[in-house]
């Protein structure tokens, strides 16, 4: 049997280099106000947020993979599972649940009770249309990327905007083969 | 009495008395076949250009790979010989050995490939490759200024990489 990887991340958790919550939390809400100073449209905030995440996404899989000693997911439901139970734990301390699955076994939520980066937050009425968490959408389609899942996050629901809970919506696009890189005559 | 010359039919280097001199040398990968990283630490021949030996390297481990999931006698689903498979899927060799060297070779899931030529007579790397691979996130994918998918060029990864290879015994 292969060695099977672990199914929470709190052992993890317990020997990552930590930062004070509050400095991160406060440290990201300057981060997302200066954005909104810099672009001054909310939409484009948006987007920088997720383009950010996505920087970080595409790094980030390295530290996960290296330090978790996850072995490869047979299917995307294990995939979902592990992000929930042991990415969430290890890089915010917090886990997630993942439900609402679709028939084929390609979409699903990730369900956050509790989210360390709003503390401290409201939006005001000029910020409805911020998505304040959009860094996390773009870190887990980042990761996802480079272990070959093309992926599109959405949020469903968000406590900011009057919901009851996080929610972010995963879709698996498609599977990405490995290819040979190289031409023949090259 | 011998008759036929020596008892080893294809003769294997001494055994280096002195630990620390066991590595010959090192590559990484990414996924795209871009060499990020090549280090040389006891490598007396060279026959081809750098970037051909990479790309020699690189199309071996392919190819390898590409042969031990196909030759895998407990997996019924398995593709044609050199169709393309995701990464990380199928089965996969940890290294080989020949009378002169063996290959010791890692990847992640992320598609990153560690390969360490070594002596012979070295034991299992499989830790040592995913220490390596620490050591590759901690000096490397966490460098800000590091572009992703570039050589890396780093004098502190260098440097710790140097100095955990000599305790490889």
């Amino acid at each position: 049997m292969a060695p099977v990887g672990p199914r929470s991340g709190d052992a993890i958790f317990a020997n990552v280099e930590r930062v004070n919550a509050e400095l991160f939390t406060l440290t990201y809400g300057a981060t997302v106000r200066q954005l909104l100073t810099d672009l001054e449209e909310v939409e484009e905030v948006n987007k920088q947020l997720d383009q950010m995440g996505y920087n970080i996404g595409i790094r980030l899989i390295d530290e996960f993979l290296a330090k978790s000693n996850v072995t490869r997911c047979v299917d995307f439901r294990e995939t979902a599972e592990v992000i929930a139970k042991v990415g969430f734990k290890m890089f915010l301390g917090v886990t997630a649940t993942v439900s609402n699955w679709d028939a084929d076994g390609t979409c699903c939520s990730i369900i956050l009770e509790d989210n360390p980066l709003v503390d401290f937050v409201e939006l005001p009425d000029t910020c409805q249309g911020l998505y304040y968490c959009n860094i996390l959408s773009g870190v887990i389609r980042g990761a996802l990327e480079m272990v070959s899942m093309k992926t599109e996050v959405t949020w469903i629901r968000d406590v900011l905007r009057g919901d009851d809970a996080y929610e972010l919506q995963v879709k698996l696009l498609k599977q990405v083969p490995e290819e040979y890189p190289y031409k023949d005559d090259e | 009495m011998q008759f036929f010359g020596g008892s080893e039919i294809s003769p294997s280097p001494p055994v280096p008395t002195a630990s620390g001199n066991n590595a010959h040398m090192m590559y990484v990968f990414n996924r795209n076949g871009v060499c990020l990283l090549y280090r040389e630490w006891n490598r007396l021949l060279h026959t081809l250009n750098a970037q051909q030996d990479h790309k020699l390297m690189f199309g071996l481990l392919f190819s390898l790979k590409s042969l031990t999931a196909k030759m895998d006698p407990t997996n019924a689903e398995k593709g044609n010989l050199g169709v393309p498979q995701l990464s990380g899927q199928g089965c996969s060799f940890h290294s080989f050995r020949t009378n002169t060297y063996k290959l010791s070779f890692m990847e992640s899931p992320s598609g990153i490939k560690i390969i360490l030529v070594t002596h012979p007579r070295t034991g299992d790397l499989r830790e040592s490759l995913k220490y390596i691979y620490n050591l590759y996130v901690e000096y490397v994918v966490k460098n800000p200024l590091y572009a992703p998918g570039t050589p890396i060029r780093s004098e502190l990864f260098n440097t710790s990489l140097d100095q955990y290879v000599r305790t490889i015994a």
